[in-house]
């Protein structure tokens, strides 16, 4: 009784014990009656959802003017929300991605909604550049394909690089989601009471029998799937970027658009999951394992990107000074101390000052707190999209391209129907999908050592 | 532990069984009875008829220590089919059971430069090759703008070798697994750890591997048999025809699109919004109501003069001087011979089809008019006496400017200058067609 092998075999029913609880406690958000607060939630989404039904259906029969965009003001809130989500998604990637790399084990708590966050986000900004082509019917021709007019597209120019970037981006988070999901829905399928899910997650699990030659093959392909991300989520964000910097526009033609772009990204992205989780935690009871600690690292993570993009604001305003460039300095000092000094402020505050409070332990503990200026960030980061393509394009080189953009109601259904879109996908994740990667989280718990014998 | 490998055949203390709970490892009459009282029971768990057959054994343990134990002890008693089962990724169950490293980075490596490959291709061929794009006079072919789009064709293609070549080396989707028809399995996507031995193995029997089992320290161990009909093994039939019918139905919008790039159509294109073809806006020369003259045009405003469009110059414009055809020539006109030159050059394009190069009226319009049985002459400008030669300069002019009777005008297709060239050049024609002997110069008489 006294060797070690007997030591650990008194543990071994513990160990047992804590994997049953992390699948329990997991898997009965998916297989539980539907829980009360989900109708109420999924009601207004699909509501936010109708809205983005309509505005699109009235966007489609009457044409692009139904929005406050005009000649001068070319791009608005079509691209600002664009720019707006594909960012958000950036940090499923970086959570699912650079920190397994890192080997940041908090990163299994969250990692699952956060790639789901990373896809539904990239859903609702592929929306928005296909619409604002005005006949976004004809969509289809920015895939290269023989066709009876001869044409093939333009691979100069990054609008077509972003088209590769965005779908090589929503192609490659669906496809790691999904591989990551498969031992979990193999989990649902084998606790399933009903037939019709036994059937449904056994579809989806593709006969997942965690062998160990396949769990062989199949960690080797998340690291390769992990290491690829990485560079590809710098990518998108920078090909992003290049939309603008590319571009000869003063405010938009500068060099420290992409790591900037792709810090506000993760900046956002952040917010936008901490948003998410600290609800998602409460309602769920997965608060013993998405933990407050988890949450402050979230924070610690905006406090670093926040001091990043702050840095990018500094940056830019000082290079438009010592460049000497007329038109730039005019255009900075415009989009400081113009029509659009509000937007810019608003910026500011929220992505510069907020996260600062973040510094202060208890603003990091208390998720409500937390929820609250990520919010405020997420406010803040909508705002910079809008104040880089606003007020860039309001006072243009000569005086009959200054403008100002005002909103029809047209855009502002658009917009809240976007998050309508992402709600619904998200809450239908949240019902019917593990929220939680059971099978990482096990892994990388130390009740996963147990009965090793060199420990 | 200082046995120099894990993968020794020494047996270390963690591989021997717990003594204290031998009776764990059930008989095989205890196995099979375990699953006939779990309420699950569907009739087949683990009782077999004549017609199943053995496919192996199932042991289960509690600990992944246990497992990586046991599967050690059983490849070392010789056998080779066999897996570990468990809830999550065991870390060092690879070494312990012989595990090679997957060639699935190889696999992928060649995938992303496939992708590479045909991303800059692609690229090369649609640009600068099968249509070289003219983008502000650039070269066709500049490698830094193609590198954003070869970057995310290579990682794409990595992604979907990665994806779709694990599956496959994992023989993964495979709905149905003889394992699966074990109850007790399902927890391996819980919190159980098991080791199957298959009946395929050259080594395997079936009391020696279950007391290899009993000895690696598993808790319990079943067998499991699967249907030996080899009907019962494929597909329903109703499954095979629904999928040949969905490949069939799936096959027809692309043969459809095959069909339409290999045949051509007099219908123009099918729009599904016809607004760019059907605009809301006027066009010239359309009626419109709403105007008080009905007219979509707007003219000039009253009193205003476009900016180029004064032509104060009434000699030179109209071809009028003091209320009069002009007689004389405008100061613009120079009478030189590339002014003679240019008027006949834009005779023969503009007059001669009708007047003939010659000026007599019998072009190839009039002369088709006749060949086809008809009379239709246009004016001979050089006719002796006409009123032609007798017309003023400014009337010619004008008459080549706005036209007379069928003759259209010629104001839009020639510009002013040019017309008091034609003018010039048509003077030089009656001049030439009509001098007397005297007037030729000296040596070109008849003589």
């Amino acid at each position: 009784m006294a060797s070690p092998s007997e030591a650990a075999a008194g543990s071994d029913g513990e160990a047992q014990a804590v994997f049953r609880g992390i699948t329990d406690d997991v898997s009965r958000v998916a297989l539980n009656p539907t829980p009360k607060w989900w109708w109420p939630a999924f009601g207004v989404s699909n509501l936010m959802l109708l809205c983005l039904v309509v505005s699109l259906y009235h966007l489609f029969t009457t044409g692009i003017g139904v929005w406050g965009n005009n000649n001068i003001q070319g791009w608005a809130w079509d691209i600002t929300n664009f720019v707006f989500w594909i960012g958000i998604g950036h940090a499923g990637t970086l959570i699912s991605a650079v920190l397994y790399l890192f080997r940041q084990d908090w990163r299994t708590s969250i990692n699952r909604s956060a790639e789901a966050m990373t896809i539904f986000a990239v859903a609702a900004a592929g929306i928005f550049p296909i619409i604002h082509t005005g006949r976004p019917w004809f969509a289809w021709w920015m895939i290269p394909h023989p066709n009876d007019m001869g044409m093939w597209p333009q691979f100069r120019s990054p609008l077509m690089w972003d088209v590769f970037a965005i779908s090589t981006y929503a192609t490659t988070s669906i496809l790691f989601w999904y591989m990551g999901m498969v031992p979990d829905l193999a989990t649902l399928r084998d606790r399933a009471k009903e037939r019709w899910k036994q059937v449904g997650y056994g579809l989806l699990a593709l006969g997942w029998r965690g062998s160990a030659r396949q769990w062989h093959r199949y960690e080797r392909a998340y690291l390769i799937l992990a290491a690829l991300s990485t560079p590809l989520v710098l990518s998108v964000h920078s090909v992003v970027s290049f939309d603008f910097a590319t571009s000869q526009n003063p405010g938009w033609h500068t060099t420290i658009f992409p790591p900037y772009f792709v810090a506000g990204a993760i900046f956002s992205g952040f917010a936008m999951v901490a948003t998410l989780l600290v609800p998602l935690r409460h309602l769920c009871g997965l608060k013993h394992i998405i933990k407050e600690s988890h949450i402050e690292a979230m924070c610690k993570i905006m406090i670093a990107t926040g001091l990043m993009v702050g840095g990018a604001y500094g940056i830019e305003i000082f290079i438009a000074w010592y460049s000497g460039n007329a038109g730039e300095w005019f255009t900075f000092r415009n989009r400081v101390l113009g029509e659009y000094s509000w937007a810019y402020f608003a910026m500011v505050s929220c992505n510069v000052l907020v996260p600062q409070f973040f510094w202060i332990r208890k603003c990091r503990t208390n998720p409500w707190i937390v929820v609250g200026l990520c919010i405020l960030i997420n406010v803040g980061m909508w705002f910079e999209r809008f104040v880089i393509i606003a007020t860039s394009l309001a006072r243009q080189a000569m005086p009959g391209m200054w403008g100002y953009f005002s909103p029809t109601r047209w855009d502002v259904l658009t917009f809240i129907g976007s998050f309508g879109l992402f709600f619904t996908l998200f809450l239908l994740f949240a019902r019917f999908l593990p929220v939680i990667a059971m099978a990482e989280v096990k892994a990388v718990s130390p009740e996963a050592h147990a009965g090793k014998d060199h420990h | 532990m200082t046995t120099p490998a894990n993968d020794d055949e020494t047996p270390g203390a963690a591989d021997a069984p717990p003594p204290d709970r031998p009776g764990h490892a059930d008989g095989p009459d205890g196995g099979r009875g375990d699953d006939g009282d779990d309420g699950r029971g569907t009739g087949n768990g683990n009782g077999h008829g004549s017609d199943e057959e053995l496919h192996g054994l199932l042991a289960e343990f509690e600990t992944p220590g246990a497992l990586i134990a046991a599967a050690r002890k059983v490849r070392n008693a010789g056998h080779t089919e066999f897996d570990c089962y468990s809830p999550f990724p065991v870390h060092g169950i690879d070494p312990a059971m012989g595990i090679k490293a997957t060639r699935l980075p190889i696999v992928v490596f060649l995938g992303g430069l496939t992708g590479l490959v045909l991303g800059t291709l692609m690229q090369w061929w649609m640009n600068a090759y099968d249509w070289p794009w003219n983008v502000a006079g650039k070269p066709t072919w500049s490698i830094p703008a193609n590198v954003p789009i070869s970057y995310e064709t290579t990682i794409l293609l990595s992604v979907l070798t990665t994806f779709f070549g694990m599956w496959a080396a994992n023989k993964l989707p495979q709905v149905w697994h003889p394992f699966f028809r074990l109850d007790r399995f399902a927890r391996v996507t819980d919190d159980g750890f098991f080791l199957g031995v298959e009946a395929g193995d050259k080594r395997f029997d079936l009391e020696q591997t279950r007391q290899l089992l009993v000895a690696a320290g598993a808790t319990h161990i079943e067998e499991c048999y699967v249907d030996a009909r080899p009907e019962a093994r494929t597909m329903p039939r109703w499954i095979m025809a629904a999928m040949a019918v969905l490949t069939m139905v799936a096959l027809i919008p692309v043969a459809l699109v095959f069909k339409a790039r290999a045949t051509k159509s007099p219908d123009p294109h099918w729009h599904v919004f016809s607004d760019m073809d059907y605009q809301p806006k006027l066009k010239s020369d359309q009626p419109f109501a709403d105007f008080a003259d009905g007219r979509a045009n707007r003219g000039e405003l009253p009193g205003t003069v476009a900016r180029g469009q004064l032509k104060a110059d009434d000699a030179y414009y109209r071809g009028i001087a003091g209320g009069q055809w002009l007689t004389g020539l405008p100061a613009q006109v120079e009478v030189s011979e590339a002014t003679l030159a240019r008027g006949k050059q834009r005779y023969d394009i503009y007059c001669a089809p009708c007047h003939g190069f010659d000026g007599a009226g019998m072009g190839i319009v009039p002369a088709r008019v006749e060949a086809l049985g008809g009379a239709w002459p246009a004016r001979n400008l050089v006719e002796r006496g006409s009123a032609v030669i007798t017309m003023p300069n400014g009337q010619l002019y004008n008459t080549i400017s706005n036209g007379y009777n069928t003759m259209m005008g010629y104001a839009s297709q020639m510009p002013v200058a040019d017309r008091w060239a034609v003018v010039l050049y048509v003077r030089a024609l009656q001049r030439s067609q009509n001098a007397a002997e005297s007037e030729l110069p000296a040596g070109s008489q008849v003589r």
